[in-house]
């Protein structure tokens, strides 16, 4: 077990596409770190440059005390499962399992055991002998985790591990995922591009676009505070809704407005809002954020919207509703009863309000 | 699938593939029948009222032991195994190797390699005997097996290579970064993981290796002079083509027992031989 310590990582192909950008991260010892973000984001490739699959292009990985930069990938006490589980498909579950103790020249009756302790944990003893063309799904999943932990490394790397499997199976196999790290307790850095993965499984996520770390947190910090507004938007579902709108002062107190809105500005932000006091700011609000106004209501904080579609998931109902020229998504109790075409008054909650520099999209 | 009535089937579907299984089958046909036809059958005249071309009523094995009494067949027989053998191990070493090398390490003009290779292939054979021949001259090799065990590679390689590498590119590169991060060296994952699971790739690679050799005639009639050097294509045809006589017994029945163990290697691998051809991978 051991901490993971990036510094100053990149990553250039042919010279001319540069894919990871400085990134910096201090992984903790036995932490379940997770990378998050769009395809080509570059998550993937700083996970292969941690293994020691790709060369680094300048930057320091350190794994322990020790630099592994000039490590290959067998000498770095790494493990990895991959996307496609890459499973030895002519060799059964236990030779897939025991190659690595093989190549380390285990004694048998360790490796014996370290197998069946694995197989164990996951559930698959009784497979042991089958070859991989024999397993469904999850089963292949399980044995790649198996060959994974019978080598007792000290991280373990995963690269997007989840996304072969179908979708109910997913949800299961990642409940199992963290309950094996809480087990094991084996730093573990996990690379997805599903933010709901990423919420659930990581202590902390670290959420990239475009090979720049966008910002690294807690899950809840991630929500409720990101740091830009790709990382709001990436993170939650339904997704964060953007309105484009003109900071302005009207009879001494700021008003946010577009052709659809016009509201306070909330005292939380009222100080920094000032200072971009005439410029356009993108406001951002949870769709849980938004319900249907009651007569309680203070109108700074409501505006008319047109319902376009009405999803009913059960737990909740989403409304897609146009806002002046702009489109929002508001979740709401699944007792509303609201129809194509409706003309609604929605509230939203001051409180939870956020707001981006238009330009750099950074907080503000 | 044809589909519809049954004479759609027939006419568009059984009878052409009926004519195309005769067509092919044919010349075997006639190479067994003429191989056990006795001679007096053989040189009857076609005008005469007991010509029968196309069967006989009193098989014999005369032709095939003429070929062993009077011809030295068996020792052709071991001279053409001994160098296909030789030739085809010589090929899938170096073509798995350089197939390896080609899809799957990094290194300037891989691809330019990959095509430059493949160009050898096309060179005809019936061009490039003629430095070959000043080749083995210069190194004394001429009328010894090895004339031929290290000329045939020439042509076998790059077969070898190209079809190693196609096979190659079609296994999951992660295996073998699996592999190494499992405490393999990449000599080791290449031992360990990527030739097991390319096995029916090579197996195929080496089928096609062994027919090209065995059937192989230019090279073997230039390269060799001696009887008792001599390969089954080569031995046959200059031992039983006597000037303008034609020993069609015994020429039929070499053609017949030569083609057998090319048979009994297809037959015997022809499930790998399959998937070797399809490249897949069960993952």
């Amino acid at each position: 077990m051991a901490q993971v310590v990036l510094s100053q990582i990149n990553k250039f192909y042919d010279g001319a596409v540069h894919a990871v950008k400085d990134v910096n991260l201090d992984i903790r010892d036995r932490e379940f770190m997770v990378f998050v973000g769009p395809s080509g984001c570059g998550k993937t490739t700083t996970l292969r440059m941690i293994a020691g699959l790709e060369e680094i292009s300048s930057g320091d990985i350190r794994i322990g005390t020790q630099r592994v930069n000039d490590l290959a990938p067998m000498d770095r006490d790494i493990a990895m499962v991959f996307q496609n589980y890459a499973l030895y498909p002519h060799m059964s579950v236990f030779d897939n399992m025991a190659f690595g103790l093989k190549m380390r020249k285990f004694e048998k009756d360790e490796i014996r055991k370290r197998v069946q302790d694995a197989a164990e944990i996951l559930g698959i003893q009784d497979l042991l002998k089958r070859k991989p063309r024999q397993l469904s799904g999850g089963q292949r999943q399980r044995v790649a985790l198996g060959r994974a932990i019978v080598r007792h490394p000290q991280v373990f790397l995963f690269d997007e591990p989840l996304s072969n499997l179908d979708a109910k199976l997913r949800v299961q196999m990642r409940v199992e995922l963290k309950k094996l790290h809480q087990r094991l307790g084996t730093t573990a850095i996990y690379v997805t591009h599903d933010q709901v993965e990423a919420m659930t499984l990581g202590d902390r996520v670290v959420v990239m676009k475009d090979g720049l770390v966008q910002q690294v947190g807690e899950p809840l910090e991630l929500y409720n505070a990101p740091a830009t507004r790709f990382v709001a938007g990436f993170i939650g579902s339904p997704a964060m809704n953007f309105a484009a709108v003109t900071v302005t002062e009207r009879d001494g107190g700021l008003r946010l407005v577009n052709e659809g809105l016009d509201i306070a500005a909330p005292p939380h932000a009222a100080d920094r809002l000032r200072a971009c006091l005439g410029r356009e700011v993108t406001l951002g609000i949870r769709p849980e954020d938004l319900r249907i106004a009651t007569a309680a209501d203070p109108a700074d904080f409501a505006f008319d919207a047109l319902v376009e579609v009405v999803e009913k998931l059960g737990s909740e109902i989403l409304l897609d509703l146009k806002v002046g020229r702009g489109a929002m998504v508001a979740a709401v109790e699944p007792t509303v009863r609201a129809v194509y075409g409706d003309r609604l008054r929605i509230a939203l909650n001051p409180d939870r309000l956020h707001f981006f520099d238009a330009q750099t999209d950074a907080t503000i | 699938m044809i589909e519809g009535a049954a004479w759609r089937r027939w006419v568009y579907f059984r009878l052409p593939l009926g004519f195309l299984v005769l067509w092919l089958l044919f010349p075997f046909y006639w190479m067994l029948i003429t191989a056990v036809r006795p001679d007096g059958e053989l040189y009857r005249p076609w005008n005469a009222t007991n010509y029968t071309p196309f069967w006989t009523t009193n098989p014999t094995w005369a032709h095939v032991e003429y070929l062993f009494e009077e011809t030295i067949f068996g020792t052709w027989m071991w001279n053409t195994m001994v160098i296909a053998l030789a030739s085809t191990a010589i090929s899938l070493v170096c073509g798995v190797l350089a197939g390896y090398a080609l899809s799957r390490l990094k290194f300037p003009f891989a691809g330019s390699l990959g095509t430059g290779i493949f160009i050898t292939y096309l060179v005809p054979q019936t061009l490039l005997f003629i430095p070959l021949a000043e080749i083995i001259r210069n190194y004394r090799l001429g009328d010894t097996p090895w004339a031929l065990i290290l000329t045939y590679p020439t042509f076998l390689i790059p077969f070898c290579t190209w079809l190693m590498m196609g096979y190659f590119k079609a296994i999951p590169k992660e295996l073998e970064e699996c592999a190494r991060i499992d405490g393999a060296a990449r000599w080791q994952a290449m031992l360990y993981i990527v030739i097991p699971v390319a096995l029916p790739g090579i197996l195929s690679a080496g089928i096609f290796a062994f027919t090209l050799s065995w059937n192989e005639f230019i090279y073997a009639l230039v390269f060799l002079s001696s009887p008792e050097q001599k390969t089954v294509p080569v031995g046959v045809v200059s031992e039983l083509i006597r000037g303008d006589v034609f020993f069609w017994g015994p020429l039929m029945a070499g053609a017949l027992l030569g083609s057998i163990p090319v048979a009994i290697v297809y037959s015997f691998f022809v499930e790998h031989y399959v998937a070797g051809l399809t490249g897949s991978v069960k993952g």
